[in-house]
Formats: C-alpha cells, sequence, structure tokens
C-alpha cells in the first residue's frame, strides 16, 4: 500500500439479515485529509465508520487502514486511532478529571504522562475549570470538547468521528471544527461523517453516501463544478406560484423557495435556462431567471435523487 | 491482562458506584431488610397459640395439668373439645394449631412411665408451632411421687409434617439468598449498562480487553458480597444469637467461592441481555428456582427426584450444604469438600460458557 494513503476499502459491503447496509464500497482516505462522509440517516455512513475501525466485521470486502489488514488487526489498529460518536460515550456520572484519568490508564500512559496530557488537554478544549465537574452535568459543547479530548488522549493518528456535531448548538460547532484543523495541521488523518452541508464543504475530501452506496466523491469543489448550468434563481414577488407553475416540467430535480426567490435544480443537458422562463411567461408570473453557482446542496440532492443518474454526473 | 488498566477500571467501578445512591443502599438494605423479616419468621418464643382441649378423664389432675401448661402462656387452652372428631376438624380449618388429649385412663397411665400420660396434637404444617409442642412435651407431670420430668410425660404427634426443620436453618440460608440476589442481579446489571450506555461502544475502539473489563467491573461485588456476608451473620448473631460452630475462616472461604459462582452466572447473564431490564428479568428467572429448590424453603430430602437432581446443578444447593454445616453442625470444609467441589465446577463451565459469548465487537 501507497505510504500516503491512510485508508483503503474495496467492495466493503456489509449485511444485516436481508438489509444491505454498506454496498461495495470502494473508498481511499490520504493521510492529513479532513476526508467527510456526507449522507441522509440510514444511508450507511456509521456502519462503514465501524468497520473500518474493526468494530464490525464487513460481509465481503478488503480493509488496509494504516497498513493493518482490517478485521485482522483490528487490536494492533485501535492504539493508533480515535474513534467518537455522536452519542455521548465517556461516563456521565464520572467527573471531566476522572474520565480522562481513566481513558489515560485505558490507553497505558504511565501516571506522568497522563497528568501532563491531562492538563495539556484541559486548557486546550478549555475545561480546566470543570476538572471536577460530573460529566453528566456539562452542555452540550462541553461534553463534545470533553469527548473529543478523550478521544485524542493517546494522540492517535487517524480520527474517525461519527456525526460528533449533531446534539450540539452552531457556536459549538465552529468551534468543534476549529479543533479538528488545528488536529489535522498537527498531522493527524480524520475522516468525519456529517449531515450539515456547511460541515461536508470544509471537508478536503468528500464522499456521498446513499442507501449504503457512495454515490458521488470528490473535493467539495470539484463536485460543485460538476454542476455547470443546472442551478437556476427565480427572483419573482410570487415564488410559489412560480413554483406552481413549473411543477411538472421535464428535467427538474428540486425546486426551493428562499426568501423570495425559487431556487431549481434541473438535470444535465437541455438548456433550462430559456424553457424556465417560457413556462413563467406563459403562466403569467413575472419573473427573472439566471444561472447561479451550485452549492453543496445542489449537489447532495442531484446525487442521492438518482443513484445511477448521479454516479455518472459526479464522475 | 494489563494490572494498572485493570486498577484503573476498578477505580472507575467504585467511583460510579459511591455515586450511585439506589444501589448503594442496596448493598446494605436488602441484607437488613431480609434479615429482619426473615428473623420474625423464626421467632421461636410462641405465645398464646390458639389449643383446644379434649379432657377424657376430668379428674382433679388432668385439670391440673390442663391449668399448668395453660400458665405457660405458649397454647390459649380455651376452647374445650368433646371428642377426637372435633379435635380433627378443628385442627383441618384452622380454627386451633394445637389439641392437648388428656386419655379417659389419664390416672393410671400417670403411674406408668412408660406409656405417654396425655398428648398434645400439632398442625405440623407450621414449623414454629411444632417445635413450641416439642417444647411444652419437656413439661414436668405430678405424679404421686411428686413433679417429675418424664420422658413419656406428655407425648406429641406432629401431623402433617413428620420432618422436624430446625428454622434456625433460615438464617445462614438467607446469606446464600441474599449473596444470590445482589451478586447475580448487580453484576448482570453493571455490565449491561455499559452496553446500553454507549460506553462499550466507546471502550471496544481502545486497547481495553473484554476480560480486563469484565474483570474489573466484578472485583469490586466480591467485596461487596463479603461485606454482605459480615452484615447478616452479625444481625443474625446479635438480633437472633444464631450460632456459628464451625470456623469464621472456612465460613469466608464458602462464601467467597459461592460469591464467584454468583458473579460468574452474572457475567453470563449480561452477554444473553440487551438491556438492564432484561438482564433484571434474567436474573429473577434464576432465583426462583434457586430459592424454592435449593433447600432454603422446602427440605432437600423431601422434594421429588427431579427436583433433587435440578437442585443439584444450583449453586444455592452446595452453598446452603456448606454453610448450614459450618455454622450450624460444626463441620469443616474437608469434610463437606465435595460441596466446595461442585461450585468450582459450576465456576469453570459458566465462565466458560461466558468467555465464549464475551467479544469484543458490536455485531
Amino acid at each position: 500500500m501507497n505510504d500516503d494513503v491512510a485508508i483503503h476499502a474495496q467492495g466493503l459491503t456489509k449485511r444485516f439479515g436481508t438489509l444491505t447496509a454498506v454496498d461495495n464500497v470502494n473508498l481511499t482516505v490520504r493521510k492529513r485529509e479532513v476526508y467527510g462522509f456526507l449522507g441522509p440517516n440510514g444511508s450507511g455512513k456509521s456502519t462503514t465508520i465501524r468497520m473500518l475501525c474493526g468494530l464490525m466485521r464487513p460481509t465481503a470486502g478488503e480493509i488496509d487502514v494504516l497498513g493493518y489488514k482490517i478485521p485482522r488487526d483490528a487490536e494492533a489498529l485501535k492504539r493508533r486511532i480515535g474513534y467518537m460518536t455522536q452519542r455521548f460515550t465517556l461516563y456521565e456520572d464520572l467527573t471531566v478529571g476522572e474520565n480522562l484519568d481513566f481513558l489515560a490508564a485505558v490507553h497505558e500512559l504511565s501516571r506522568a504522562a497522563a497528568r501532563a496530557r491531562i492538563g495539556e488537554l484541559l486548557e486546550r478544549f478549555r475545561l480546566a475549570d470543570r476538572r471536577d465537574q460530573l460529566a453528566g452535568t456539562l452542555s452540550g459543547g462541553q461534553k463534545q470538547r470533553l469527548a473529543l479530548a478523550g478521544t485524542v488522549l493517546h494522540k492517535p493518528d487517524l480520527l474517525f468521528l461519527d456525526e460528533p456535531t449533531s446534539a450540539v448548538d452552531p457556536q459549538s460547532r465552529r468551534e468543534f471544527w476549529e479543533s479538528l484543523f488545528e488536529l489535522a495541521d498537527m498531522g493527524t488523518t480524520l475522516l468525519v461523517s456529517s449531515h450539515y452541508m456547511d460541515e461536508a464543504e470544509r471537508c478536503t475530501r468528500l464522499a456521498i453516501l446513499d442507501h449504503g452506496r457512495v454515490v458521488a466523491d470528490g473535493t467539495p469543489h470539484d463536485l460543485m463544478a460538476n454542476l455547470p448550468g443546472r442551478t437556476l434563481l427565480v427572483e419573482t414577488a410570487k415564488p410559489r406560484e412560480a413554483q406552481r407553475s413549473l411543477q411538472g416540467v421535464q428535467g427538474i430535480i428540486a425546486m426551493a423557495q428562499i426568501g423570495t426567490s425559487l431556487r431549481v435544480l434541473a438535470k444535465a443537458g437541455a438548456d433550462f435556462e430559456r424553457q424556465v422562463g417560457e413556462r413563467l411567461k406563459a403562466a403569467g408570473v413575472e419573473a427573472q431567471v439566471h444561472p447561479i453557482a451550485p452549492n453543496l446542496e445542489d449537489v447532495f440532492v442531484v446525487a442521492t435523487s438518482n443513484n445511477k443518474e448521479s454516479s455518472h454526473a459526479a464522475a | 491482562m494489563q494490572l494498572r488498566r485493570l486498577g484503573s477500571i476498578i477505580v472507575k467501578e467504585l467511583r460510579q458506584l459511591r455515586r450511585d445512591k439506589l444501589t448503594f443502599a442496596m448493598i446494605i438494605g436488602i441484607p437488613t431488610m431480609q434479615l429482619v423479616l426473615f428473623g420474625y419468621a423464626i421467632n421461636l418464643d410462641v405465645r398464646h397459640l390458639e389449643a383446644g382441649v379434649l379432657d377424657q378423664a376430668n379428674t382433679a389432675r388432668s385439670r391440673e395439668l390442663v391449668a399448668a401448661l395453660a400458665a405457660t402462656e405458649v397454647m390459649k387452652l380455651d376452647k374445650q373439645l368433646q371428642s377426637p372428631e372435633q379435635v380433627d376438624a378443628a385442627l383441618r380449618v384452622g380454627e386451633i394449631s394445637a389439641a392437648l388429649i388428656v386419655p379417659p385412663d389419664f390416672e393410671t397411665r400417670l403411674e406408668r412411665p412408660d406409656r405417654p400420660a396425655a398428648q398434645i396434637v400439632v398442625d405440623g404444617s407450621e414449623q414454629v408451632i411444632q417445635a413450641a409442642a416439642r417444647q411444652l412435651a419437656a413439661f414436668p407431670i405430678y405424679n404421686n411421687t411428686g413433679w417429675t420430668s418424664r420422658t413419656a410425660g406428655i407425648e406429641v404427634v406432629n401431623f402433617y409434617n413428620p420432618q422436624r426443620r430446625a428454622a434456625l436453618n433460615t438464617v445462614p440460608g438467607l446469606v446464600g439468598v441474599i449473596l444470590t440476589m445482589t451478586m447475580v442481579l448487580f453484576t448482570a446489571i453493571a455490565l449491561v449498562r455499559e452496553r446500553e450506555r454507549g460506553n462499550l461502544e466507546m471502550l471496544i475502539a481502545t486497547p481495553v480487553s473484554p476480560w480486563e473489563l469484565t474483570i474489573g467491573k466484578v472485583l469490586p461485588f466480591v467485596g461487596i458480597g463479603l461485606v454482605q456476608v459480615t452484615i447478616v451473620l452479625l444481625l443474625g448473631k446479635l438480633l437472633f444469637d444464631v450460632p456459628l460452630r464451625g470456623s469464621v475462616l472456612e465460613l469466608y472461604v464458602s462464601a467467597l467461592v459461592f460469591i464467584v459462582a454468583s458473579l460468574s452466572l452474572g457475567v453470563f447473564l449480561s452477554t444473553l441481555a440487551t438491556s438492564q431490564f432484561q438482564a433484571m428479568q434474567m436474573a429473577f428467572f434464576t432465583f426462583l428456582p434457586q430459592i424454592l429448590l435449593s433447600g432454603f424453603m422446602f427440605p432437600y430430602a423431601g422434594m421429588p427426584v427431579v427436583a433433587q437432581y435440578v437442585a443439584e446443578v444450583l449453586p444455592l444447593t452446595h452453598f446452603l450444604r456448606l454453610i448450614r454445616g459450618i455454622m450450624l453442625r460444626g463441620a469443616t470444609l474437608g469434610e463437606l469438600w465435595h460441596s466446595l467441589a461442585a461450585l468450582g465446577v459450576f465456576i469453570v463451565i459458566v465462565l466458560t460458557f461466558a468467555v465464549s459469548r464475551v467479544r469484543k465487537r458490536l455485531d
């Protein structure tokens, strides 16, 4: 395996009875990347992450993480990774300090090393004044910072973060991502799943999952650049009427009202700007139609609306 | 197995336990409450037992006997009965628990020491009443030579339950019952809780081995079990004067082995249950046969053969033999080795099953 690759998975599949949760996923994550998994609930993000960490055995497929064959070398891998879930999985009935003490011992840090490292992390994650507080009484954002501190205690080379910010407010989310980039700067590779577009957009690379399949992958910039002329903005005084009149037009994938304008997402190919304009005129809706730059939500909608069509588009 | 890691799990467990007020209260509360509750059921000091008198002799001395027995206040000899049939009927419906029968030839019997002069008929289905009647049987009877205590003075006839079980068996038995309830339940719940709250998902992504986790979580309960044994023994001695005739050390060794057996069962149940509630249900499912068949409630010898086979599988059966032997009969572990060995076999088998099921994965 290439030295530059942190995670490589080929044909990764997981079935639970008749349900295929992860379906033939291929994945390459380079070192120092902040790699994003974007997908709706039940798209197979968590199951994929769990298989990559060796917490679950794949039904089929090859996994290579940091040079370890998974699940065969899962125990050796566990010393070099950190795994954090959406749910707070530290002990709510232990204090912040006790939780970190426990994790330090679990990771076999010597007492002296543990004391130094815990002090450093409490400062960095602004928890120093909470050291003797029970973890269960922390706010959502503080819990998240504590969980991250616990996850990076043993300086892992690779972090798996499964929807880490689902339970926190926007301010805490922003701060949390600052911490993630700090870690990436220090050389850590991160794999982060999310269903927030703004978070996905911050990743250096991204895979969109739907029904257990990777339906698109690339840098956020490339993914957006792959949708030229397919997003239109209809500016009108009557956006709801405009939306009604455009209902049923062949090739429109999605419409969304944004304030007093209407955002229209279309399939590749036809000259939609003209078609939409004519349709609105015929319906008697006064409107200005012009193309706008696609955003990641457009990429997501295209990718998840039709697996076959979109995987070509994103390729 | 890494000692620092194991130690940190034990410390964590003790810290959590200290903050879990309910569990902490149960550890002390269950033994105390059960002992006091059961304690009054084994109170041998019976007073004012409903009883009847069938005085077929009706002589001065027979009336003297009735009056003397009534004066002990153990029996309330208020009900005058006219025939043996009435005695039967009154006992059957539970109107009386015992009856004093003085035969027509009471006077002649008094002069002949080989035959009992009178009879107390007892509802043997009640352990306590039996014991009380036996005390009365030793009551001295006045004959021509004065008050004498003769073995053949009053005969006690046990109805319904020919086997006389010493009620004192209850306190040593209670040590076993309390350990069974708390050890199995607490371990099963403690292990499942880790899974239910998601802590396990965090832990299995770390280098912790399943055995470090299991042993680290279970070890504190060994200490708790020994504390419970001490509470029951001390209260049993203080409140009910239960004797300890054998060696204290051997008693604790037996308790320790039994605690490990119960903890193994708890660990095994925790691998089957998916929620704390399920773990609790399963634990209760194992309590019933143990409490009913182990000899705690009903004498082992009186059970059908099939039930006896089942009882042999239950750890509580063997522990009851150990603790009753040591406490009441002053037996040594050397004499009771087969019960100890049976517990050992139980531990090995159940732990092997548990090991095969403890996995460090989510699927």
